[in-house]
């Protein structure tokens, strides 16, 4: 199949998705598992990789400032455009569609392979609304939750970095923080982070849904997932970014 | 009643199924016969609609199936259950909940009345205190068990059955024989089972249908089945040595 073949498909697929329900009840539920599931379980790891990439950027940038008249507190202020703009929607998004986009590739595979989408379909479940649309909906409400939080823990990271290796004070630090803020920016890494969510799980799921064969397929829909969804995810970063602050 | 009226099927170069023209008996256990890739599978799947046939027609109860919009094929699909080989039952749901599945979407029942009917189709596959397990839980053969009680909770008018008894030992494969047969009694049922198992054929099939080649071969009883001149289908039926001797001990009998 061809790019375009591929393309076409998935739109058909997201025709689908977005039926309505079978069961009002169920969604809902069916969405509230999935909040848990897709946002809440990855908690943990973004908040570690959020302290340390803060961490990183805040040393990073007191290293590359080798002039006095730079002042101290753009340490602060770099870091919280790093982490606002960049580090929390875009690379955090990224390492989501590794970590849930594999995770939403492979269940929907296996259910393939082992006919169980079958199975809903000859029940008269539509199989594509039932399985897909919740993961999309938790996805798209949850992720802008997991990225604020990823933001307040970056900055952390890096007030931790910082003052612990003595390169800025606790009150210059804050003050680069607060320093010439534009409350957009988080606007504009929300919007992304919809984006991204909505990306990340569409297309990981399209790639599980149409996985034939057998568990090596699931693995290579899987891989194939995290690709794709990491490619379209860069290209969707770059044409919004283009968009919304140019 | 099911009826299969010049349905042609390829996928890609490969043409699976060649002008297959088949009537399924109402309220008997039609058995789908044939070697692995003759196309008896495929042709289940088209019957229900998992696969688009490329042309030709399926009748339900005189009604053109292929023509269906997905919503009139949607209540179809409700008259429908189908036993699938691996039993495709959902992991992440217990067995109650597997069986109460379809209940839960489609019927306006009370929480109670679901129980009691899942327990009710429970029982009938004899299957027990086994609410709360999940299916990694289950043998091979309590997993079919579950997936025919799935299959029935609904009530449907039809039965499918694809290589129910495969991965089963020849113990258990009886048991899940004998079930299909007393669903199918009890439920008055048109069951369709795919099966290359010969001794399901002579314990429960009323009408036998031999796929060779993508084709109908032969079709007609199960009695007749073991003196038919049809070389493929001799073939297929006497590929065990078994079966020569079910033949001389029956001739014995006569």
């Amino acid at each position: 199949m061809n790019v375009i073949s591929h393309i076409g498909r998935y739109f058909v697929l997201l025709r689908y998705v977005f039926s309505r329900p079978e069961r009002r009840s169920i969604f809902w539920r069916r969405i509230i598992e999935e909040i848990d599931k897709l946002g809440v379980n990855s908690i943990p790891i973004v908040a570690l990789l959020s302290v340390f990439m803060g961490a990183v950027i805040a040393i990073q940038t007191a290293s590359n400032i080798d002039s006095s008249f730079i002042p101290v507190y753009v340490i602060g202020l770099m870091s919280r455009q790093s982490i606002i703009l960049e580090l929390s929607p875009t690379i955090i998004s990224l390492i989501l569609a590794g970590k849930v986009g594999s995770n939403i590739a492979s269940e929907i595979g296996t259910m393939r392979v082992t006919e169980q989408i079958d199975a809903l379909d000859i029940m008269g479940v539509n199989s594509a609304e039932y399985l897909i649309a919740p993961k999309i909906w938790a996805a798209v409400f949850i992720n802008p939750f997991v990225i604020i939080i990823s933001m307040f823990l970056g900055m952390f990271g890096a007030w931790m970095a910082g003052v612990g290796s003595g390169v800025i004070s606790s009150t210059d630090y804050i003050y680069g923080l607060q320093y010439d803020f534009n409350s957009f920016d988080v606007v504009y890494a929300l919007i992304k982070t919809v984006i991204f969510a909505f990306i990340i799980t569409s297309v990981s799921a399209y790639h599980g849904y149409y996985t034939r064969g057998g568990a090596l397929e699931v693995g290579r829909s899987s891989t194939q997932a995290v690709v794709y969804s990491t490619v379209v995810i860069l290209i969707a970063n770059y044409v919004l970014t283009q968009i919304l602050l140019i | 009643m099911i009826r299969v009226d010049g349905v042609n099927k390829s996928f890609g170069d490969n043409h699976v199924l060649k002008d297959i023209n088949v009537e399924f008996q109402q309220g008997k256990i039609n058995q789908i016969i044939g070697k692995s890739g003759s196309g008896k599978s495929v042709l289940a799947k088209c019957i229900v609609g998992l696969h688009d046939v490329d042309s030709g027609n399926v009748f339900f109860d005189d009604q053109s199936f292929t023509s269906m919009d997905r919503m009139e094929k949607k209540d179809i699909r409700r008259q429908i259950g189908m036993l699938f080989q691996g039993s495709a039952l959902f992991d992440s749901l217990t067995v109650e909940q597997n069986v109460m599945f379809p209940l839960k979407m489609f019927a306006n029942l009370p929480q109670s009345e679901m129980l009691d009917r899942v327990n009710f189709c429970l029982e009938h596959v004899k299957i027990e205190g086994k609410n709360e397990l999940f299916p990694s839980e289950l043998s091979g053969g309590m997993q079919k068990r579950v997936g025919l009680a799935r299959a029935i909770a609904m009530n449907p008018q039809y039965l499918f059955c694809d290589e129910p008894n495969s991965g089963l030992d020849p113990q258990t494969a009886i048991v899940i024989d004998n079930l299909i047969q007393e669903l199918t009694d009890d439920f008055n049922m048109t069951t369709i089972v795919i099966t290359h198992d010969m001794n399901s054929v002579m314990e429960i099939g009323d009408n036998i249908i031999f796929i060779h080649d993508g084709r109908i071969w032969w079709q007609g009883d199960r009695k007749d089945i073991l003196y038919t001149e049809n070389k493929e289908l001799n073939e297929f039926v006497y590929a065990s040595s078994l079966m020569e001797h079910v033949k001389e001990a029956l001739k014995g009998h006569q």
